[in-house]
């Protein structure tokens, strides 16, 4: 019998009138304000993602939006291949963890996010110009300078054998403001000159000159100290200068207080070099410290971390920012971009600051001030400088940042500076060999 | 005949009249070839999707700009084929695949006899010892060669300096790093020629070598005219498929040197990574590994039609 299934008029109309009311009485749930997915950077602090998950669900939780993070690792670069998957497809994440080079790299496929720099900006100040040349593209902003991930690698010494060797950089970097210029005399020739001590107390340098970040980030640093660029800013190659030629005729003055493994370094081998006491300075963030301290206490209580050395242009220290960038395919924009504010709000950027011990570097000059910095032991203070201060005369850099982004990138991964440095000290090409070989590769990257 | 298409005759004469004939999709549903082509469809589309896509999907990125914004031709090849560095990335290419795969499959051969002298319950405990290498996963026991060759802190090293002589930079020095790029892969790939070579041996009849013997041939006659002979076509595919996978091995050269030192070591794979994805030229690193498919396809042409010709020459 059809009877009992059949719909009156007034019923249907009661229905009708029940579903266009519905929006009126707005039943807020979990997923009211609809879903955003997050790729966030697996942090090498395990702690760091635990602070991001609760500060994630507490917004989910205030904003009745339902939050998926993800903790993509950048072991083997995997989170470059779902960046690359990701825009390929068209889909994924709705906010993505962009390492350094990334934001020029997908751009086409981002969402501008100028309306998030704009109240960012407006409450914390500009961000560095590291931050602007890798994410600026076209007047616009396409992701968000981060704080998570975000580093710079100064210089981590030993403090006995700097002590050893005439120079002790607790002194010359305290864990407080100091006149500007106070470090002065550290510069490359200074490093040279520490270098037979070093050698003697058979601690020599942790200076990589493989094909990975931590060798490039040095290598660009020594290159902008002394001037050295390989492309000028209207595009040409300039190679073939005098502050390149110095640069590789400093090398070769460097190379024999250097590990002798440098040629095969990656970026876990001047952390180890540290942290068994076979070496008296790397160029790092403190997490070779932070391992020390659990590895070998004896090391970490050793350790200083302070601004590389100057060079006749300059003070560089190699930064390497991680954005957030919300797709152009996201399905949900509006809470996506509410989200990332919210992230890098400086109560936030603080609270994951604090997880991490200091590891993450804050893209504002004006939340440098988070006392953590002060707090961290043993020795208490030893990565007070890691952040850049103002007094430190450092300018934040990025290999290769002299040439436009599309072209830097390819120079940076493809490591042209060591591979310059390494040919010319290690496998006895003449400075012309090597000069035309980098000439040649560079015109390659410009097609 | 029992093709799938008749019915036995005793069922159909009785109800010839109370069934209605079979359609037209019925009938093609009973055919023989309909059902093989169904079962057979979940693996041809996982080939389509996981091998014909991929490098149709491959070839058309290739063919563009690196923003992939427009049509680039063969611009990325003719670019690649300028570069000195590429140029020297299909010279290690060739080298590491060649002499990887030659070591292996001479290694194999001897340890595949060695094993096929050994009897009983012994051989099988050997042919197991012998197979660890290629049952761990790669890349794990790429990290343990990579432990072993740390020039700070290696196995090697550690012996190199107690026995008095001066520790050696294993993957900081070019051609070094590139011979132990093909040690490493010889050493997890060897196991694979054994066990092929092994199976083959098995297969050789006794009473050839029985003949032979009687003929008063020596060793190496007996290896000559009746091993080889009948090994012929499993080493020839043997080498084929192993040249396949140790062209593509990222794995390795991905561990042990990132293609360090100076680009030395950098095979097609791995090259195609670097400048692809880390470099962000997804064109230009899928340029770089469709170099393999021409060299590939050559010796597979080449080493199949000598197969078949010997096939047909069995055969007859």
């Amino acid at each position: 019998m059809a009877i009992g299934t059949r719909i009156s008029r007034r019923k249907a109309l009661t229905i009708g009138a029940a579903a266009g009311a519905l929006p009126l009485v707005h039943i807020r749930t979990a997923a009211a304000a609809g879903k955003v997915s997050v790729g966030f950077w697996d942090h090498w602090v395990p702690a760091g993602n635990g602070i991001m998950k609760k500060q994630v669900d507490a917004w989910a939780a205030k904003n009745k939006v339902e939050v998926t993070a993800d903790f993509i690792t950048s072991v083997g670069n995997k989170n470059l291949m779902t960046i690359a998957a990701e825009a390929q497809a068209r889909t994924g994440h709705d906010i993505e963890a962009f390492p350094t080079w990334e934001v020029h790299n997908h751009s086409q496929s981002l969402e501008p996010m100028d309306d998030v720099m704009k109240e960012l900006t407006g409450k914390y100040g500009p961000a560095n110009a590291v931050c602007e040349y890798l994410s600026k593209i076209k007047g616009q902003w396409m992701a968000v300078p981060s704080s998570s991930g975000t580093q710079t690698k100064p210089a981590c010494g030993r403090i006995s054998a700097f002590k050893k060797a005439g120079m002790d950089p607790t002194t010359t970097y305290p864990a407080k403001e100091v006149p500007t210029g106070e470090g002065a005399d550290w510069t490359y020739d200074k490093l040279l000159a520490l270098g037979p001590s070093m050698k003697q107390q058979n601690l020599p340098y942790g200076i990589g000159l493989g094909q990975t970040s931590d060798s490039v980030d040095f290598a660009g640093g020594v290159f902008a100290a002394f001037g050295a660029t390989l492309v000028d800013k209207a595009g040409n190659i300039t190679v073939k200068t005098d502050p390149v030629r110095q640069v590789l005729d400093y090398y070769k003055k460097l190379t024999p207080f250097l590990a002798p493994d440098t040629l095969s370094y990656d970026d876990a081998s001047n952390n180890r070099a540290l942290i068994s006491g076979k070496s008296s300075l790397i160029f790092n963030p403190p997490s070779a410290w932070a391992v020390a301290t659990r590895d070998a206490p004896q090391v970490a209580a050793d350790s200083w971390t302070f601004p590389s050395p100057a060079g006749p242009k300059g003070r560089f220290i190699p930064y390497l920012p991680y954005f957030w960038g919300v797709w152009n395919f996201s399905r949900n924009k509006t809470a996506a971009k509410e989200l990332i504010t919210y992230l890098m709000e400086r109560p936030q950027v603080e609270a994951r600051a604090n997880a991490v011990s200091g590891y993450d570097i804050p893209p504002f000059d004006s939340m440098d001030d988070f006392p953590i910095w002060s707090e961290v032991e043993p020795p208490k203070g030893t990565v007070y400088n890691y952040p850049i201060r103002k007094w430190h005369g450092s300018t934040p850099h990025v290999t290769a940042q002299e040439a436009s982004p599309d072209v830097a990138v390819q120079m940076y991964n493809q490591a042209v500076h060591t591979v310059m440095i390494a040919k010319y000290c290690f496998q006895n090409q003449s400075m012309e060999q090597v000069l035309a070989w980098a000439n040649n590769e560079i015109e390659g990257y410009m097609r | 005949m029992a093709d799938g298409t008749s019915v036995p005759l005793g069922i159909s004469a009785g109800r010839r009249h109370a069934r209605p004939r079979p359609g037209g999709v019925t009938r093609l549903l009973r055919r023989r070839s309909t059902i093989a082509f169904l079962m057979a469809s979940p693996l041809l589309l996982l080939i389509l999707g996981l091998m014909v896509f991929p490098t149709c999907y491959a070839i058309y990125l290739s063919l563009l700009n690196r923003h992939l914004t427009g049509w680039e031709g063969l611009s990325n090849y003719s670019f690649l084929l300028r570069r000195d560095t590429f140029r020297m990335v299909i010279w290690q290419s060739l080298f590491f695949a060649g002499t990887a795969v030659v070591a292996k499959a001479f290694l194999g051969f001897v340890l595949a006899h060695l094993m096929n002298n050994i009897p009983g319950k012994r051989q099988r405990i050997w042919r197991g010892l012998l197979l660890v290498p290629w049952v761990i996963p790669e890349a794990l026991s790429v990290l343990g060669w990579w432990w072993m060759f740390d020039p700070s802190y290696s196995a090697f090293n550690w012996v190199l300096t107690h026995l008095g002589l001066a520790p050696v930079a294993w993957l900081g020095s070019g051609w070094i790093a590139r011979i132990c790029t093909v040690v490493v892969n010889t050493w997890y790939g060897t196991p694979f020629f054994m066990i092929m070579y092994l199976a083959a041996l098995k297969s050789v009849p006794e009473t050839l070598y029985e003949a032979a013997s009687i003929d008063g041939a020596t060793w190496i006659q007996r290896m000559r005219f009746v091993t080889l002979p009948l090994m012929r076509n499993i080493i020839s595919i043997t080498m084929l498929f192993s040249l396949i996978v140790t062209l593509a091995d990222f794995d390795v050269v991905r561990i042990l040197t990132a293609g360090g030192p100076q680009n030395q070591t950098h095979i097609f794979p791995t090259y195609a990574f670097n400048v692809g994805i880390e470099s962000g030229d997804i064109p230009l690193g899928a340029a770089t590994s469709l170099f393999m498919l021409p060299i590939l396809a050559v010796v597979a042409f080449f080493t199949l039609r000598g197969v078949n010709r010997r096939t047909k020459e069995t055969a007859a």
